[in-house]
């Protein structure tokens, strides 16, 4: 078995505006100077082989499919 | 009009659609579940509103990958007509039907309301019953509306009048880009908007804006 984790971001020049929440609400709990906050997401996988190239080409095409919409995220992979 | 409408679990503007798609065109529209493949043979393919999946992933990201998605593919590569109406606009961005992709409102706060909307192109087989400019009311009920495309793509639709409807006068609830709140596929047969005009044809409903583009597809098809 093979243990994997995705994290999607999003892509430069797309607005978060859950990022900038976040940044406010910082701001407010008094930490200053927290500038540029972007949400993801971290997807954790098992995959039940132990062939790496293959877990890796799998994942490729599961991030291209399904868990990044690579209109406005990017992804990257690492397997553990 | 033979149309019929997609079902999903969590969408829940589909007897709205199924009751505008019956008083507008005469003919009630046949139901789809989402496990179906082979589509009935209608004019009109309708994905309405809702929040299928509970929005998980992303908004229409799991609705997307449905297999009935891949009989809507194969049917609107054939010409048939595709709506898609909040959700289920979501879903046919994610599904690759259409460009772009739709964000959380810049608000961050769920938007119910009415809104104005501009016909940017009134040219289209779901417009023509309007005048291009013309300012039509509108409902909408959404979080994720907010319309994104790259600098590429959305120079590449704003030029091919891809942009069928546009916020008007200050009411863009959502924060898209250029105000879009419709768009439309270069071969002019899959649409999809964040408003829902299927909730404004008639008195009941305060007005019957939103029943010219019902009316519009109803005199291409008759036609």
């Amino acid at each position: 078995m093979i243990k994997a984790r995705v994290t999607v971001t999003l892509k430069n020049g797309v607005l978060d505006p859950q990022g900038k929440a976040i940044e406010g609400a910082l701001g407010s709990l008094g930490f200053e100077g927290v500038g540029a906050i972007r949400q993801g997401k971290v997807f954790d996988l098992e995959l039940a082989t132990a062939d790496r190239a293959k877990a890796e080409a799998d994942l490729k095409a599961m991030c291209d499919k399904l868990l990044a919409n690579t209109v406005i995220e990017n992804y990257t992979i690492a397997l553990a | 009009m033979k149309s019929a409408v997609v079902q999903l679990p969590g969408l829940n503007r589909d007897r709205d659609m199924i009751a505008a798609l019956t008083k507008i065109s005469g003919v009630a529209p046949v139901t789809v579940w989402q496990t179906e493949t082979d589509l009935p043979d209608v004019d009109l393919i309708v994905i309405p509103g809702g929040f299928s999946y509970g929005d998980y992933l992303r908004c229409g990201a799991i609705a997307a990958r449905m297999p009935v998605m891949q009989a809507i593919k194969a049917k609107a590569e054939a010409g048939v007509k595709v709506l898609g109406v909040c959700n289920g606009f979501q879903i046919l961005l994610e599904a690759g039907l259409l460009p772009g992709a739709l964000m959380r409102n810049s608000s961050l706060k769920f938007v119910c309301r009415e809104v104005k909307l501009e016909v940017a192109n009134a040219e289209t087989d779901f417009t023509r019953a309007y005048d291009k400019g013309q300012i039509i009311r509108c409902p909408v009920a959404h979080h994720d509306g907010n319309f994104f495309a790259d600098a590429e793509t959305l120079a590449a639709i704003e030029g091919d009048g891809q942009v069928v409807f546009r916020y008007a006068e200050g009411t863009n609830p959502n924060g898209s880009l250029n105000d879009i709140a419709g768009v439309i596929n270069a071969k002019g047969n899959v649409l999809g908007l964040m408003p829902h005009p299927e909730n404004l044809i008639e008195a009941a409903h305060g007005g019957s804006d939103g029943r010219g583009l019902f009316a519009s597809v109803l005199d291409v098809i008759a036609a």
